[in-house]
């Protein structure tokens, strides 16, 4: 089932020559309109009309977030503030939020790509979505809304939090589809068995989350826990919000809406782009947006792309892998780069279900520390002190041939290490301190 | 039937301990032997309660990682000598012991004391047959 499907099964030379037209249409406005484009442009001296090709792509300057927040808050907005009808933000943790703006035509885009995106899901106007994404400034609840009332849905705009009440809401009101954080539906699950709700005794047989990277583990765990098919869907604000990439039914890689974005693999170190198949950085180049148009942002999501047709659903639109880390959360300790999602990795492979854990970094001396928290679950608890003693030295040891580095292993309690509802916390790095 | 014993992970930070018996009292769930390893970072505490099953869900219920595991309990002549005689028989058998308790009540006859070995079935029946009395699980729980 499509939403679209002239545009999402479009023949790849189309899609191309689409993309093409609409890059050329969006470089001349951007260089026209938004002066840190045309100053970005002449430095480096490329014209609109270098650009023939979809490969002349690659003479265009990288936007980063250092770049949104130097132009805070309206100054890379292609149109005046008068034709801007939505304003959303992102969360500022570091300094100013990033603000982004859509025009009337924008928020229309961005509903039929999310009504798109819930389809892709196997969504449908007979769904009653249950959307515990947040609302406000942060793009995941309005956009999954007015894409599911652009689906005709039937949308409970819930939004975060209260969980107890999600659950009775999903029972009583007939939930089929819960969209929201993946570490927030493990939450919901946990707080339904604690209440003693069975899967069954709800309708829900859909669940797509995203805002977050999230493991095949957990999605079988979700799917288990919850009684539902678990699909992931992907976006962030700067580029429009959720609905830039979105798993089908095969849920085996994620389409990203080519008709509206160009994605690009690179290396985050060199900016060259990467083998196809090898993991790098996302970038993305908005091709239809008028408020906010973006050349080439640098999205620091690491991904890969899954190369050949998709062989479940017939969209010709191409596909990333889950995103598997990102470049910020990159430490290097001891001159070694490590992302957290290997230590999730390691404790998957470990049979570890629902592995929650906590990255400590500190400095003693000149020496950097990397201390793991890992909460012990029932499975793996033992009475014998030798035993738990052995379960330390097996993570231990797996870490140490991941990772390259040696880290102290220390057993917690459950529940000790942060959840937060809405994106889990995974490292904290004493040394900036 | 065995010994039910209760065991309860904990991290070595204050109010643990009082956490865990605070979940029990609550529940009205008596103590009957209790004891703790640990080592820097952790500790491991194990009970023998009146009610181990009712243990195990509320215990879980506030969120502990516990387990539940078959232990021996065996009543000694309350006499110099009397651990050593069942120690040398489970040596004898090739029944390695991992850890011992006393309980702090007594039996009819004796001290009595907790074992945790692999094999407690064979460990039950040479206690029986070399004449030292092996406590049931309801016999205990209700001491
Ligand atoms: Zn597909």
């Amino acid at each position: 089932m499509y939403w679209n499907q002239k545009a999402e099964c479009m023949p790849r030379d189309e899609l191309r020559e689409l993309q093409l037209e609409r890059l050329k249409q969006t470089v001349s406005r951007v260089y026209h309109d938004v002066p840190h484009y045309r100053r970005q442009f002449q430095e480096i001296g490329v014209r609109p009309e270098d650009i023939n090709s979809l490969e002349d792509l690659r003479l265009l300057p990288f936007t980063t977030k250092q770049d949104l927040r130097d132009n805070y808050p309206y100054d890379m907005f292609a149109v005046p503030l008068s034709e801007v009808v939505r304003i959303h933000a992102s969360s500022g943790t570091t300094g100013k939020p990033t603000v982004v703006g859509y025009t009337r035509r924008d928020l229309a885009t961005w509903a039929e790509l999310m009504a798109r995106a819930l389809v892709c899901g196997g969504a449908s106007r007979q769904d009653v979505i249950q959307n515990a994404f947040g609302y406000g400034l942060f793009t995941g609840g309005l956009g999954i809304h007015y894409g599911a009332e652009c689906l005709g849905a039937s949308v409970i705009p819930i939004s975060g939090g209260n969980t107890k009440r999600q659950v009775m809401i999903m029972k009583d009101f007939g939930t089929t589809v819960l969209t929201c954080t993946p570490s927030y539906a493990l939450h919901i699950a946990e707080v339904m068995a604690e209440m003693g709700v069975k899967p069954e005794e709800t309708k829900l047989r859909c669940g797509i989350f995203g805002a977050e990277p999230w493991s095949e583990n957990m999605r079988r765990n979700l799917e288990a826990k919850l009684g539902i098919d678990a699909y992931d869907i992907y976006g962030l604000s700067e580029v429009i919000g959720p609905g830039v990439a979105m798993e089908c039914q095969g849920k085996h890689g994620l389409h990203i809406f080519e008709d509206h974005f160009i994605a690009e693999i690179i290396d985050p170190q060199t900016g060259e782009p990467v083998a196809p198949g090898e993991p790098g950085e996302l970038v993305i180049t908005t091709i239809t947006k008028e408020a906010f148009p973006l050349i080439r942002y640098r999205t620091r999501d690491v991904t890969a792309m899954i190369e050949g047709e998709c062989p479940n659903c017939g969209r010709t639109h191409m596909r990333i892998g889950r995103i598997t880390g990102r470049t910020d959360d990159m430490l290097i300790i001891r001159g070694v780069n490590v992302f957290p999602s290997q230590v999730e990795s390691v404790l998957l492979s470990i049979g570890y279900t629902e592995p929650q854990y906590l990255l400590i970094v500190d400095r003693e001396g000149n020496l950097d520390t990397l201390e793991i928290q890992v909460e012990v679950s029932s499975q793996f608890f033992s009475d014998k002190v030798r035993g738990l003693e052995e379960l330390e030295a097996v993570i231990r040891r797996e870490i140490e041939s991941t990772l390259g580095i040696s880290a102290k292993v220390r057993l917690v309690e459950p529940k000790t290490i942060q959840r937060s509802e809405g994106k889990a916390v995974r490292v904290v790095d004493r040394r900036q301190i | 039937m065995p010994v039910k014993q209760i065991s309860v992970f904990l991290e070595n930070k204050s109010g643990r301990l009082a956490a865990v018996t605070r979940t029990l009292a609550a529940a009205q769930i008596n103590i009957r032997a209790l004891s703790i390893a640990d080592t820097s970072d952790f500790g491991i505490l194990r009970l023998i309660v009146n009610d181990p099953d009712r243990a195990l869900s509320v215990l879980r219920e506030d969120g502990f990682t516990v387990g539940q595991t078959d232990v021996i309990a065996v009543e000694m002549p309350d006499q110099p000598g009397g651990l050593a005689g069942v120690l040398d028989l489970l040596e004898q058998a090739q029944l390695n012991v991992e850890y011992l308790y006393a309980f702090i009540g007594r039996g009819s006859n004796g001290a009595l004391v907790i074992f945790r070995v692999e094999e407690v079935e064979e460990a039950q029946s040479k206690l029986s047959q070399a004449g030292f009395r092996v406590l049931e699980g309801d016999a205990l729980y209700s001491l």
